[in-house]
């Protein structure tokens, strides 16, 4: 081992440059965002289903929405307490939530997705009118 | 009190019971209870048919000031894109004269009014639609209640569906929509680029019960209803007059009937 110094030296250096970005980020996290809720969302008090479903599994209900409406021509949605809903993006989730900027946006460009709903659905059915 | 072995067990075969009944009867409760697991269904006024058809009057439609306002009407309320470029454009419902609509039935000489009349020419929502055949994604699909549909989310633009149908029915998107569209219909979504599309019968009126927009505008012209249904309105009209139907020959099955 004659150049022992030279490899320590190397593998030290090359330990902090792989770790950079751990310690270069620490603490930096940006907080988890809050969706914010219009004032008829915050009234309605519960969404079509509970709250946590909702927020875990809203892709998933939509997914079955789309299906049920376009292939199957079923519009009416019954939920767990017996609640009626069209099943329609623009015309009844945002009806509610008309605050997509702060409502949708906010939270999938914190988790980094970019859902293609709006390059169809109208996203702003009531501000243009 | 002393406790014999056999009087223990009893005892606590007994409780194990018990204990279990409880977890049994809950699930009882629950059926009887508040909770429903959720469910979707059709609109109380929807509008069910086995095959929807629909007839056109042509003694009805003089020039095509008789059917722009279906053409208006239609492309109004389904957000399609005015795009001048022919190659470009969008089209769910327009008219051709008659040698282009029933070209294997061309005569050479026609009477003044036939060779005049603008025949409004949309998809047939045929029986056999090759249109469906043809899909890769199962974008195109046939509903039991005979409309081919288009689950625009599915289409990934390979245009075979327009390559099958003889009809011509089917526009490309070349290029996003959305700035063509005079007025935007918020109450229906537009396209995007790369995705075909073509009439769907009004499929988003029928499941709130009301007639195609094309029918409502056009002053008892089309008469649309159940071509299975034999007291329909359409098998009535079918009945009285004589019809033709376009390239009937390929063995598609059209559901949209022409009086001559």
């Amino acid at each position: 081992m004659n150049d022992k110094n030279k490899i320590i030296a190397g593998l030290i250096i090359f330990g902090v440059i792989i770790t950079f970005p751990l310690w270069y980020n620490m603490g930096k996290a940006s907080p988890v965002p809050e969706p914010e809720l219009t004032t008829t969302a915050k009234a309605a008090k519960q969404c079509v289903r509970e709250t946590e479903y909702m927020t875990a599994e809203h892709m998933q209900l939509l997914d079955v929405w789309r299906d049920s409406v376009v292939r199957y021509g079923k519009r009416i949605y019954v939920n767990s307490s017996g609640k009626e809903f069209d099943m329609s993006l623009s015309n009844t989730c945002l009806d509610c939530h008309s605050n997509k900027a702060e409502f949708c946006d906010r939270c999938h460009t914190y988790a980094s997705v970019d859902p293609y709903c709006w390059d169809c659905h109208i996203d702003n059915p009531k501000e243009k009118e | 009190m002393e406790l014999s072995r056999r009087k223990l067990f009893k005892i606590a075969g007994i409780s194990a019971i018990g204990l279990n009944a409880k977890p049994v009867l809950s699930v009882f409760a629950d059926v009887h209870g508040q909770t429903r697991t959720p469910d979707t269904k059709k609109d109380h006024d929807a509008l069910t048919a086995k095959q929807w058809g629909l007839v056109i009057d042509t003694r009805k439609l003089k020039t095509s000031k008789d059917v722009e306002p279906l053409i208006e009407a239609c492309h109004k309320i389904h957000n399609v894109p005015e795009l001048k470029n022919e190659r470009h454009e969008i089209k769910w419902i327009w008219d051709e004269p008659y040698q282009h609509a029933f070209p294997t039935k061309e005569n050479k000489y026609l009477d003044d009014r036939v060779k005049n009349v603008p025949f409004p020419v949309l998809c047939n929502h045929c029986e056999d639609p090759p249109c469906v055949r043809v899909c890769p994604t199962n974008a195109t699909f046939k509903r039991d209640d005979g409309i081919v549909l288009m689950d625009f989310h599915r289409c990934i633009g390979c245009r075979f569906c327009m390559a099958a149908c003889p009809y011509g029915s089917r526009s490309f998107n070349f290029r996003d929509p959305r700035p063509f569209i005079a007025e935007t219909n918020k109450k229906f979504p537009t396209r995007m680029k790369g995705v075909v599309e073509k009439c769907n019968y009004c499929a988003e009126r029928l499941a709130v019960g009301q007639m195609p927009a094309c029918v409502e505008a056009s002053n008892g012209a089309l008469i649309f209803g159940d071509l299975e249904d034999p007291n329909s309105e359409v098998r009535k009209v079918l009945k009285k007059n004589y019809t033709i139907r376009r390239k009937q020959g390929l063995g598609t099955g059209p559901s949209v009937y022409y009086i001559v």
